[in-house]
Formats: structure tokens, sequence, C-alpha cells
């Protein structure tokens, strides 16, 4: 029994372990950023949050982005936003007509193409990343929500996720679908999307945590401080950092931190079973 | 493929036509792009272009600081996937021990999945600061003469540190759900016949959680040869000298701080055939040892 007892201990306590590794370093961050600059600079990091919640919070928001001064944390909260949603809801539009044609329609280049579509799983934006950049802005796309989108959902992640999805729907339905007159279009529209909906909710969530923490694209393709998401603003205020001058505001820093992860970390919380059930399902 | 499908000439088209029109235009045409530039010279002013065969190629694979970050890719792609499938298959499986405080558990170790690469390297950066952080000052006080500027290996510590930070929580959940999906009834058989639970792990659990592993490392090889660009970026920067330059930001940094097209196209296109190359040999030679 005593045997039994030590194994729990030691079960519980590297559990323990790993969670606190996880989570120590994002509670630090925050508990930094709601201390004053002075505090910070003379004591380090710190581990009980401070008095300078509010005021920290509200200045990074609608006073001044951080240290740049041009940007408000609010329209860098907005420019993710616009990234996270559009991205997820282009990529799984795009991806599902896709699918669906893949799976239920018999045609000549369906071979051919699917192999294009899964060449592009292998080869990720930052392999080419320069000659991307090129075509964008030769198209005049640059610093547009078209471009900074668009080129992002050519990737299939998507297309793959809802091809094993229909592939495990009963051919049943289609069978029947047909008997009762139904077209490719109502097929779609009238059974396929509402039997999706979970999946849809699902990739919906990934996509829209793929979306927001994007960095090497947006970092190229926005000129403008106006467009800057909060993964781009961040940084750019820690290179300020870096650089020194006056009294650092690693609170802002921090603060600007925690904005970056706090959205996304909330979605995957709220949905977790939806967002567990579409990341794995995604595997088969 | 579904025994019943429909037969139209066109509509499947319609359906595709988004999805390719999107590949053609942003993904062919600037991987043909690339390596189409990748046979070009420049002059210094990008007055006139000159084609050259392959001596961007031969500059490129036989330049020292490209076998460098070829070098330093290797060992870090390596590091990162062992030590975070390590570790969070050790968490999963205690995870899936416990029955009180389990979905705590599994929520705590989970959402960090949600932290974008970049993000946790700034936060990592500012743990490590001279000035302020922590881990910098605790690691000088036990006694590790630690200094990730100047330090080729401390910096590497570094950038592996939080590269595996990030990734354990994505194969934490499929490790997890793989260890769920085992039916109880092997896992009662298995009890029967061996008592040692670290046995039963080895010859039962795990061979059964072989297709896993090998998803889950064709992942982590990509996670680390592509997206802890955000990492590294925000860490070192490639610095001291070159030693943390990953082959990714290799080719971001001549592309676009060095502007040297036809070089970075070339790094490019070795980079494809380099990941194309490493999936073949994955799908080929460890896939066959899985079994399904």
């Amino acid at each position: 029994m005593s045997n039994w007892n030590w194994r729990l201990i030691t079960t519980h306590a590297i559990l323990i372990i790993g969670v606190l590794f996880m989570s120590l370093p994002v509670w630090v961050a925050f508990a930094t950023s709601t201390h004053a600059p002075e505090t910070i600079l003379r004591d380090g990091l710190q581990i009980w949050p401070g008095g300078h919640f509010f005021e920290t919070y509200r200045e990074v928001l609608i006073v001044d982005g951080g240290v740049m001064k041009s940007v408000l944390g609010t329209t860098m909260l907005k420019n993710s936003m616009i990234l996270g949603i559009g991205f997820a809801i282009g990529k799984v539009i795009v991806s599902m007509l896709a699918a669906y044609a893949i799976v239920y329609f018999r045609f000549r280049l369906a071979v051919p193409l699917f192999w294009i579509i899964f060449m592009t799983l292998l080869l990720p934006l930052e392999v080419r990343i320069i000659p991307s950049y090129e075509v964008v802005a030769g198209l005049g796309l640059l610093d547009t929500h078209f471009g900074l989108i668009v080129p992002l959902i050519a990737s299939a992640t998507g297309t793959f996720f809802f091809r094993q999805f229909f592939r495990s729907v009963p051919d049943e339905l289609l069978e029947a679908a047909r008997l009762d007159g139904a077209t490719a279009w109502g097929f779609f529209v009238d059974i396929l999307i509402p039997l999706s909906k979970t999946m849809i909710a699902a990739i919906l969530i990934i996509m829209f945590v793929v979306g927001w923490n994007q960095y090497l694209w947006p970092l190229i393709m926005t000129t403008k401080e106006e467009n800057y998401t909060l993964v781009i603003g961040i940084k750019q205020i820690y290179q300020i950092l870096a650089e020194g001058g006056e009294l650092p505001q690693y609170q802002k820093a921090f603060a600007l931190t925690i904005l970056a992860t706090f959205p996304p970390v909330l979605v995957v919380l709220v949905f977790q079973n939806w967002f567990v059930k579409g990341l794995v399902e995604s595997e088969k | 493929m579904k025994r019943v499908q429909f037969e139209h000439s066109t509509i499947p088209y319609l359906f595709v036509a988004p999805q390719i029109a999107i590949i053609v235009i942003f993904f062919l045409w600037p991987a043909a792009q690339a390596i189409y530039q990748s046979f070009l010279l420049e002059d210094a002013f990008g007055l006139s272009t000159q084609f050259v065969w392959f001596r961007n190629y031969q500059d490129t694979i036989f330049s020292p600081s490209w076998l460098q970050a070829a070098g330093f890719t290797a060992i870090f792609a390596t590091l990162v996937t062992f030590l975070s499938l390590g570790f969070a298959l050790l968490l999963a499986v205690k995870a899936n021990e416990v029955i009180r405080g389990a979905s705590t558990y599994k929520t705590t170790l989970m959402w960090a999945y949600a932290i974008a690469p970049p993000v946790a390297g700034l936060m990592g950066n500012l743990m490590f600061n001279p000035l302020i952080g922590d881990l910098y000052k605790f690691f000088n006080v036990i006694g590790w003469d630690f200094n990730h500027k100047l330090d080729s290996f401390d910096a590497g510590f570094v950038v592996v540190l939080i590269s595996v930070w990030k990734q354990v929580s994505v194969n934490f959940i499929f490790f997890l759900s793989g260890l769920q999906s085992i039916p109880n009834s092997v896992n009662e058989a298995s009890m029967m016949d061996c008592r040692s639970p670290t046995r039963r792990f080895w010859t039962i659990t795990f061979p059964l959680l072989a297709p896993t592993t090998f998803f889950l490392m064709v992942i982590n090889i990509t996670y680390a040869f592509f997206e802890t660009f955000g990492i590294i970026d925000t860490t070192t920067r490639g610095a001291p000298g070159g030693a943390t330059n990953t082959l990714v930001f290799k080719v971001f940094q001549d592309g676009f701080r060095g502007a040297d097209l036809g070089g970075s196209s070339a790094q490019s296109v070795v980079l494809m055939i380099l990941v194309l190359a490493l999936t073949v040999i994955q799908f080929r030679f460890i896939e066959r040892k899985v079994h399904y």
C-alpha cells in the first residue's frame, strides 16, 4: 500500500512541476506588468501582482501603444482580430469547397490537383518568403488585409482536415439525397454543412489561433505602424527597449505581451473540447 | 474515396477554383520565382542580372556560414524534437494516471498552445535579460558563467529551452488523446500479465502510441525548421557570430537584410529539397517500422 502511495505522490509531483514550468513564465510576465517601471528596474521580475494594473493597461491600450507613441494598443488589437477572424473564416470557406470537390466528385484532374494541394503542406511560407513578398508587392497588395490574409490560406491544412471528415460521412446520405433529387450545391448546403457544424467550429478555433499568432508574414507585409498586429507591435517595442535610452518601460512591454497572449488563450480555454477534438481529428 | 460520387464536368472545378487560384498565385508562382532567381546573379547596384547556372548554389552550400547554419539546424531540430516529445510523453502518461485533478492538469498543461512562438521568445528574452532577468541571474549565481550574448553554447541553450517550452503543449494534447484511445480491456489484460508498470509501458502502451509518435515527429521537425523563426528573431537573432542561425533564419537575413537575392533564393531551393527529402525518408523508413 505504501508503495502505491509513493507512486501517486511522484505522479502528482511530476505533474505539478510540469504545470509550473508551463505557467510560471506567463504568470511572472503578468505580475511584472502590474508594477511601476522603477520597481522592475530595481528588483527585477515580480512574482506577486503590484498596484499599477489599471494605469499600465489603460496607457498601453488607449494613451499610447507602449514606447512607440504612434500606434495604440487597441489598434493593434483590432488588427490582430481582423487577421485571426479573417484568416479563420477564409480558410474554412476555401478549404471546405475544395475538400467537397475532391471527395464527392469524379473528375479528370482530381488526382493532379490533389497533389498540388498536398505539396503546400510540405513547403510552408517561410521557405519562399522573399519571392512571395515580391509577388504580393508586385500586385500592389502590401499593407492591405487581402494581401495579408489570402497568401496565408495557400497552405492546405484545412482542406485535409475537411477531406478526412467528409470521407467519414456515410455514403448512404448521398445516395438518399440523390434519390430525392438533390443537386450538388443542395447536398452541400442542406446536408453536409449542417453535419459538419462541430468540425467547422473546431477548425475556426484552431485557425483563429494560427492566424492571430502569425509573425513572419505580417512582419514583412506591413510597413505602416497603423497596420501592426500585437505580435508585430510588441516586437518593435522590445527592439526599442534593447536600444536603451530613458527609463525602460518594461511594464508596458510585459502588458503588451499579455494582451497578445490573452485572446487566443481565452479562446482555447473556453472552447477546449472542440479545440482538442479538432486538433486530434485532423491527424487521422 | 467515396463509392458514390457526383458526375459533373464543370461543377467540381468551380469548387476547387478558389483554393487552386490562391495556390497558383501565392505558392507556385513564388516557388517558381525562387527557382528562377537562384540561377541569377545581380551586380552590386541591382542594375543588371546575369544567368550564372549553379554558381549561387556552389557559393551557398560550400560557404562556412551556410554549413554552420545547417549544422546548428540539425542539432537544434534533434534536441527540440526529442526533448519536447519526451517531456510531453512523461506528462501525458502521468496525467492519464491520475483521477483527482485530471482535468485541471490537462487544462493547465495544454493552454500554452495558444501562445505565439515570437511571444514566447520575447518573454524568454526578458527572463534572460541581464538587467532584470531572474534566469540570467540565477544561472550566474549557481556558478554557471552564463552569457547568451557572447557564448554560443548559452545562446543555443536559450533558443532550445524556449522552443521546447512552446512545443510541449501540442505534443501533450496528442499523446494524452492517444493514451485515452487505448481500450480499457487492453490495459486490464496487460495488468494481469505484467506487474511492473515500467515494463508494461514500454511493451504495451508505447508501441500502441507509435503512430501518434511518428506523426508528432514529422510535426516537430517541421516546427523546429520553420516556426522557430519567431523565437530566434526575438531572442538571439543568430548571435553570437551566426552560432544560432537556423537555415530559415539565414534565408531571411541574407535576402532581406543582406539583399542577396540570388544567394537567398538558392538557399530557399536547397531548403525545399531538404524538407521534401526529409519527409520522404520519414515516410519510407520510419513509418515502415510503425504498426498501425
